[in-house]
């Protein structure tokens, strides 16, 4: 085979934004977040089950959910990993910070599991059923970075 | 063909629906198409959703309208494309005899990104990409491609957009009813030459169902059907140095098959009206020729005889096109479900007198790929 | 037009590595391709339509499905683009035979692609999920994996032992597979050494980026028994593709591949899988997955997976021998994956699979699987199914 040098051509810093809108639903979750720290979940009027988070549909019932409720703040650990590898984080083109924890969060009152970091600096407290408590950015954007991150409170 | 459509569903297309995610707009869509045929998600056996990562911004974007779209406990998959291949996906599924009522939908937000970012990316990273090429800059080399070997006129593309945005008027879902004269797009801001602005259509939101049931469902309903008749789709060459763009090779090849599959032989006399993808005014031309439905290179005279005008011999676009609201992804589907209401003779001050008609959808850069519905009012 | 018996009657493959320089998208595409004609001793002429499918964002390619023509062969052929994330390859398998089995189509083209060097994997896949509430903490594939892992191992009490035990036999398999990217033998021991990317998954519990393609050709009865003397024969095909939100993920089960399962089974009469089926080629991405899913797909009870792993009877010559490929811990181009899965099956089947050939297969299933927590499934048949 000839013997050849492989070109690779790399596509810049080429950046595709987008403005994602988040819906009554959405927007509802965040004004409450931002305004005042507290969490709203829906509930479905068929199943009962309370989603976070807050939806348009139950996928389960295939019925409009309207009743919203309020969940949290505090919560359990439902599971997570401490993610120990570096990536590239799409949302900034740098590297994430590692390790890091990933908790998905049964928040009390809720039936389904809200995804935020975990703070690790003790990874011995960090377990399933672990009850976790959210720490609140100083600044208030409406975005899910107004959590920091849960914390063991056990 | 042993399958037909019995549901439709639109939302209104508008220009940006801040308040509704593509859930949202999806679950509208599919409870009305639901209604329609008087259904209940129960009734759905298997579901296609159809959209786009890069129009939706997001990787595996099928998995955001999943719940909203009842895949929850059914066999389920998704297309990646135009709104039509969705259909023919999902026309597929219902003919396997695996499935007797397939919900397809599709969804798009011009809204949130930036169309000529996404469709920059659809040109060849290594060889196109960095001219900076998007949609409408190809287009306008296609626009004058198809004017320079056929003849038609600056004024031709106008006429086709006047007439869209006129028949708009009459269309609740239409983004942009209005009346407009030739001068008023030829004076208007000239974006990629000779593409003036009311040339162009906008990227718009909206969200279409459609529910395609077999002959056996059928029966056992009291919804109206609108029978498929001959479905097909083929792509050209990928580069667009390799086509002759003044020519829409795959389309007529696409129409050929699918008039030969609904026994068609001569579709300028056997077809009542027709929904096609005027992204821009020139490819309506382009395309009817394409389709059969004009003479090659004579689409431009044939409208201004006013042969397409909604009480023409042969109305083109008589909700307003994609030219009154262009919801990338959807916009095939919602030719289809046009092109039912009109079958269905609901489609209220936009309807025609037909029996007979075609829907159209494209994929990829200038017409690279497209599909082609023949749908009628009788089995 | 109706229900018609449809059979996969050529498979090709790329020789799957990390890095494909020499080769663009559309040329690796093409190899695929090429192989899969030969093997069906075909012509592109002979093809009616193609279905194509990848991941967008792993290459940044928009409508790839027009983009790969020169390499697809689709040149003034019907092309259409299915995509539903790490499914992708299993999902282009059903809907190719949904197009035979239609009438619409004699012969399919099935083609599934990722050139994962040309992008940051990890990245691209954390965009996969909802930007809004996901996609912050987030981490790729393996976090919701290891996330899956850490909920079972609560719930049965299996440990990291267990899982590498599943990426010892994979690891295995696949010295006997010439198409794999990785074929070297490993130990429990350096399994369990390797580095921790998110407990409790370890460097060498998982699949690594690949660049590669594969290509599968279906077709309808009459057309199949000419080409070939031994056509694999699509029984059923079944899938769940369940949530929306990961929050909503019922984690520590799979239920998508439980429910699909059910569906599969239910379909084509099996109502004994580990007695009646001979082999699976299961998308699975990394090594517990080999024990929860086997239960979820009704093989062994709850929490018995890694008992039955132990025992040797899904190694090779063993009662029901999974991945004889070495799967997708070998090799994970993953727009091609879950259609590698549905070719070793067919190659099993149709008793083509050398020197990882697991003898007098019947029955075989193959899976996909995405990081949404979906499933796909197929069940191959050396017989025809009835109609």
């Amino acid at each position: 085979m000839e013997n050849i040098e492989y070109i690779i051509i790399e596509s810049g810093k080429a950046v595709q934004p987008f403005n994602y809108s988040v819906g009554m639903y959405g927007s509802k979750f965040f004004n409450e977040l931002k305004n005042n720290r507290r969490f709203l979940g829906v509930r479905c009027p068929k199943c009962n089950k309370v989603y976070v988070p807050p939806r348009r549909v139950c996928g389960d019932c295939f019925v409009e959910m309207k009743e919203f409720v309020e969940v949290g703040p505090k919560g359990t650990i439902g599971t997570f990993t401490i993610l120990r590898f570096a990536f590239i984080d799409p949302e900034t083109g740098t590297q994430k910070p590692i390790p890091y924890g990933y908790g998905f969060i049964q928040l009390d009152g809720a039936d389904t599991l809200f995804q935020h970091y975990i703070d690790v600096h003790d990874e011995s407290k960090v377990k399933i059923g672990a009850r976790v408590e959210p720490v609140f950015s100083d600044e208030k954007k409406g975005t899910i970075k107004d959590i920091l991150y849960f914390r063991v409170i056990d | 063909m042993e399958a037909a459509i019995i549901g439709v569903g639109m939302t209104t297309i508008e220009k940006c629906k801040v308040g509704e995610t593509y859930a949202d707009m999806a679950w509208e869509a599919v409870n009305k198409a639901l209604n329609d045929a008087g259904l209940g998600i129960e009734d759905i056996d298997n579901v296609i959703t159809t959209s786009s990562d890069f129009w939706d911004g997001r990787t595996i974007s099928c998995m955001a309208v999943g719940d909203a779209s009842g895949v929850r406990y059914k066999n389920c998959s998704a297309v990646e494309g135009d709104g039509t291949f969705g259909a023919a996906y999902a026309l597929a599924r219902s003919l396997s005899g695996d499935y007797k009522t397939t919900l397809v939908t599709a969804h798009s937000k011009g809204s949130e990104g930036i169309s000529s970012i996404i469709t920059n990316a659809a040109f060849d990273p290594i060889y196109e990409r960095g001219f900076g090429m998007d949609m409408i800059s190809a287009c306008a080399m296609q626009a004058r491609a198809y004017m320079n070997a056929t003849g038609t006129t600056s004024e031709q593309l106008a006429l086709v957009s006047c007439k869209n945005h006129k028949n708009a008027k009459d269309n609740p879902y239409a983004q942009l009813p209005m009346d407009i004269t030739v001068k008023d797009v030829l004076s208007s801001e000239m974006i990629a030459d000779p593409l003036h602005k009311l040339d162009c259509s906008p990227v718009s939101d909206g969200s279409c169902a459609v529910i395609i049931a077999n002959a056996d469902f059928v029966k056992k309903i009291k919804a109206k059907p609108v029978w498929i008749k001959g479905v097909a789709f083929c792509s050209d060459a990928y580069f667009m140095g390799d086509r002759d763009l003044s020519k829409a090779k795959a389309l007529e090849e696409a129409a050929k098959k699918a008039y030969s599959m609904a026994g068609i032989t001569n579709p300028q006399k056997e077809i009542n009206v027709a929904e096609i993808y005027d992204a821009f005014s020139y490819q309506e031309l382009m395309w009817l020729e394409g389709l059969g439905l004009a003479d090659y290179g004579k689409a431009g005279l044939m409208l201004e005889k006013g042969l397409f005008n909604r009480d023409g011999k042969l109305p083109v676009n008589p909700s307003g096109g994609l030219l009154s609201g262009h919801p990338v992804i959807a916009a095939g589907l919602y030719r289809i479900a046009e092109v039912v209401l009109q079958l269905r003779g609901e489609a209220g001050g936009r309807q025609v007198d037909a029996k007979r008609g075609v829907a159209h959808g494209v994929n990829g850069l200038c017409g690279q790929s497209h599909c082609v519905w023949v749908l009628d009012k009788e089995k | 037009m109706g229900k018609r018996r449809v059979a996969i009657v050529g498979t090709g493959q790329t020789h799957h590595r990390s890095h494909r320089p020499d080769v663009n998208g559309q040329e690796l595409i093409h190899e695929a391709v090429t192989r899969a004609l030969e093997d069906a001793d075909l012509s592109i002429k002979n093809i009616d339509a193609i279905v194509i499918g990848n991941m967008d964002h792993f290459e940044g390619i928009n409508y790839v499905d027009c983009w790969s023509i020169d390499g697809s062969g689709g040149y003034h052929k019907p092309v259409i683009k299915l995509t539903t994330g790490g499914t992708t390859g299993s999902t282009l398998a059903i809907g190719g035979y949904h197009f035979v089995a239609s009438g619409m189509f004699d012969k399919v083209l099935i083609i599934g692609w990722e050139k994962n060097s040309e992008s940051d994997t990890t990245g691209a896949i954390t965009t996969a999920f909802d930007p809004v509430w996901d996609r912050l903490v987030f981490a790729g594939a393996i976090s919701g994996l290891a996330v899956e892992a850490q909920s079972y191992m609560a719930k049965y009490g299996a440990t990291d032992r267990d899982g590498a035990r599943v990426s010892v036999r994979d690891r295995k398999h696949a010295c006997n597979n010439p198409y794999a990217q990785l074929r070297k033998e490993v130990t429990l021991e350096e399994v369990l050494a390797s580095p921790m990317l998110a407990d409790p998954i370890h460097l060498l519990d998982v699949c690594p980026r690949t660049d590669g393609a594969c290509a599968v050709i279906m077709a309808s009865e009459d057309y199949a028994e000419k080409i070939t003397s031994t056509p694999d024969w699509i029984w059923a095909t079944a899938n769940r593709h369940k949530y929306t939100y990961l929050g909503d993920v019922n984690w520590g089960e799979l239920d998508s591949m439980a429910e699909a399962s059910k569906d599969l089974f239910k379909k084509c009469g099996i109502t004994e899988p580990r007695k009646q089926i001979d082999v699976i080629e299961m998308y699975q991405p990394y090594s517990f997955a080999g024990i929860i899913w086997i239960e979820d797909m009704g093989i062994v009870p709850r929490g018995k997976g890694a008992e039955y792993i132990w025992s040797g009877a899904t190694d090779m010559g063993g009662e029901l021998p999974i991945n004889p490929s070495g799967g997708v811990i070998a090799c994970n181009p993953i727009g091609a994956t879950g259609l590698i899965r549905c070719a070793e099956a067919a190659l099993q089947v149709m008793g083509k699979a050398q020197s990882r050939q697991v003898p007098d297969v019947n029955f075989a299933v193959s899976t996909g699987f995405g990081g949404c927590m979906w499933t796909d499934m197929i069940l191959h048949g050396k017989k025809k199914p009835n109609l």
